[in-house]
């Protein structure tokens, strides 16, 4: 029978039977086009940042020697305690750590070995002797955080061969780093300071723990004020509210709601939270309410699709059981949409997470150089980081940006696989 | 004696009727079978019996539906105690996705009828033996009501519906979603559970009804046709569209 379906065919069926496979066939390369379209943007986005931004985890070092001189430090005691050497004058001995790299220098060029080194080597060669008191006396090896200006030029990012005028690395500093770095004393290790320390001026001495804990803050914040709002709002609308003009007219707010530009979410938190109830400006506090506005209607609109997804049988079930309306939405409906309501305010929430505008309007694109404790700290968030650090002009926040980014991505993907775990591991089968 | 009277009952779906004046005597103790072409709105007046169909908002009910002298059909009467001495078996199987163990035990929870834990697990027992499901999961009484078979499912639908002993239980096709041998286990239980309880069932199956019912009633578009005794409509009906049905010349 089958055979005969070839042979019996007349040409004008064939042609149709040929277009129609043609027409399948080019339908399909359509699909793979885009496909292919998609992935290469992605590819291409993915290689920008991860090629500019791989080199701000490492860190470079310049090793030195410095002599904890006690007569520099100013300390008479025979044996000094801890307060002594905490207010020991180290100007002197930090100064004489960088010079001693190239002693035939005239002093008044002095300063060009000390720009070398971040402003704080002053600090650093403070700390390793509170970390090690017996070192008081004696001439030990130093590490001290390159600027960014030597880090930038160390990872190959800084171009050496324009003329010295418009360069900020001098002919003499190159000369001294490649001194250094042939002697091996110029270190890269991985910069755990990227994570630990607050924002800063200088690009070798700024990172992120500020705006990420500013970030984690709002986040948890936000979920705080609108969780609970959406998911009782979303279970009165959808199993006790009568179905009428008005829960209609509400229903459609909701839904616009979700379509507002976030911007207009900020100018609400600037004047209302920050003008009207005057809660502390640039905190993350101020930060998550302003974002939980913007997470609400999502969360409201994933609640009430997952309660609707809940077979009615479930709710008969349990009606007929003589089990009231409350009894049946909270010992059932509820639970049952509890995965899909969950994944959703993940969602909603990492779409906050990503928000930059209305948190520059509510003021938390300060800049914040201490780690916030509490919500109602002054913090950044992680894109506004970004903005803040797109805006510097150092070369060293360059690749500040893209590893800013990079954690972000991160935080996001994360956020979206928990998404994904909650719905598929706690999402309940019935037949 | 009767233990449910239905007079005069009309209800609309809208501006649309769906029942015209039912009058109707349930027995006690009895199982009373309602059948008739799809639409004729045997399910309609079941979902009466129990107040199901407050859920459905457009749906109005007007009439007199008497259980034991006491008026059903009123905005005075709490549903959930009537619901808690009228069980229900739905069409398809609908166990909470819980375990076997909380499937039945949720009607004794809400309505505070087990004091302990004990006599908690004896109404377990007792349930799933009346419903002739003990054997078949007693050593799996924590596992997913829904991982049972379908038959299994709608035992332990009807183990969950006698849990709080209701005085009637009300079956709205039971058996439509299961196979042959499923359906005797049904049927079979039906027939023991009429010594406790008056059963109202609703069926499209003439040979089931036949099969378990002391009583059967004949709908068509909304109008109950005939009641009477089983085996009176079977053999010899007094109307012809219920001679008609029967045999199977319509519907």
């Amino acid at each position: 029978m089958l055979k005969n379906i070839g042979k019996n065919m007349n040409s004008f069926k064939k042609n149709l039977l040929k277009k129609r496979y043609n027409a399948e066939r080019r339908f399909q390369w359509y699909g793979k086009i885009a496909i292919g379209l998609a992935l290469s943007f992605l590819a291409v986005f993915m290689f920008q940042i991860f090629s500019k931004g791989y080199s701000a985890f490492q860190k470079t070092w310049i090793v030195t020697e410095v002599h904890y001189d006690k007569e520099l430090l100013l300390i008479d005691a025979e044996s000094p305690s801890k307060d002594d050497l905490e207010n020991a004058d180290y100007y002197d001995v930090a100064y004489k750590a960088m010079t001693s790299l190239d002693t035939g220098l005239p002093e008044e060029e002095d300063r060009q070995l000390i720009q070398m080194v971040s402003y704080k080597y002053e600090a650093e060669v403070k700390d390793l002797l509170l970390k090690n008191p017996d070192f008081l006396g004696k001439i030990v090896p130093i590490k001290l955080t390159a600027s960014d200006d030597v880090d930038q030029v160390h990872k190959g990012n800084y171009p050496r061969d324009i003329p010295e005028k418009n360069r900020r690395v001098n002919d003499y500093q190159l000369q001294i780093y490649d001194m250094l770095n042939e002697r091996g004393d110029i270190l890269s290790e991985f910069n755990i300071s990227f994570f630990t320390s607050p924002d800063s001026r200088e690009a070798e001495l700024a990172g992120i723990a500020s705006s990420f804990m500013g970030t984690v803050f709002s986040i948890l914040v936000c979920l705080a004020f609108s969780f609970p709002v959406a998911v009782l709002a979303a279970i009165y609308l959808e199993e006790f509210a009568p179905k009428n003009k008005f829960t209609d007219f509400i229903e459609v707010n909701i839904n616009n709601l979700a379509a507002v530009p976030s911007i207009v979410f900020g100018l609400l938190g600037l004047g209302v939270l920050l003008a009207v109830f005057n809660l502390p400006r640039s905190t993350p506090l101020v930060g998550g309410i302003t974002l939980s506005l913007m997470t609400l209607p999502t969360i409201i609109i994933a609640a009430r699709a997952s309660l609707k997804a809940v077979p009615p049988s479930i709710r008969e079930a349990a009606l007929a059981m003589g089990a009231s309306n409350m009894q049946t939405t909270m010992h059932h409906t509820v639970p049952l949409s509890m995965p899909g309501t969950l994944s959703g305010t993940i969602i909603g929430l990492a779409q906050a997470l990503g928000e930059t505008a209305p948190l520059i309007l509510i003021g938390m694109v300060a800049f914040v150089n201490t780690i916030p404790g509490t919500p109602v700290d002054p913090a950044a968030s992680l894109p506004v980081q970004i903005y803040i650090w797109s805006e510097s002009a150092e070369r060293g926040f360059v690749e500040k940006v893209s590893a800013c980014i990079m954690v972000l991505l991160a935080f996001l993907i994360l956020m979206n696989l928990a998404a994904q775990i909650v719905r598929h591991k706690f999402e309940k089968k019935w037949s | 004696m009767s233990k449910i009277k239905a007079e005069n009952v009309n209800v609309y779906y809208g501006s649309k009727q769906a029942l015209f004046d039912v009058s109707i005597d349930i027995a006690e103790k009895e199982v009373t079978a309602l059948i008739g072409p799809s639409g004729c709105g045997k399910s309609t007046f079941l979902r009466c019996l129990n107040r199901m169909n407050d859920v459905i908002e457009i749906c109005r009910v007007e009439g007199s539906i008497k259980m034991d002298n006491l008026e059903l059909n009123s905005r005075k009467l709490d549903v959930v105690r009537l619901r808690e001495n009228v069980g229900m078996v739905f069409q398809k199987p609908n166990p909470f996705p819980k375990t076997i163990y909380e499937n039945v035990a949720y009607g004794p929870t809400i309505h505070g009828i087990a004091q302990s834990k004990e006599e908690m697990d004896q109404i377990v027992e007792t349930s799933l033996k009346k419903a002739a499901l003990w054997n078949e999961v007693k050593d799996r009484l924590d596992e997913i009501g829904t991982g049972l078979s379908g038959g299994q499912q709608q035992r332990l639908c009807i183990a969950r519906a006698i849990s709080v002993s209701p005085e009637v239980i009300l079956m709205d096709e039971p058996c439509s979603a299961l196979d042959p041998i499923a359906t005797a286990q049904i049927e079979e239980l039906i027939d023991d559970l009429k010594k406790e309880v008056t059963i109202v069932i609703v069926t499209h199956s003439m040979s089931q009804a036949a099969r378990v019912s002391q009583k059967t009633g004949f709908f068509h578009l909304g109008k109950l046709i005939e009641f009477g005794p089983t085996d009176k409509i079977f053999k010899n009906p007094d109307n012809q569209q219920t001679q008609d049905y029967i045999t199977g010349r319509f519907g």
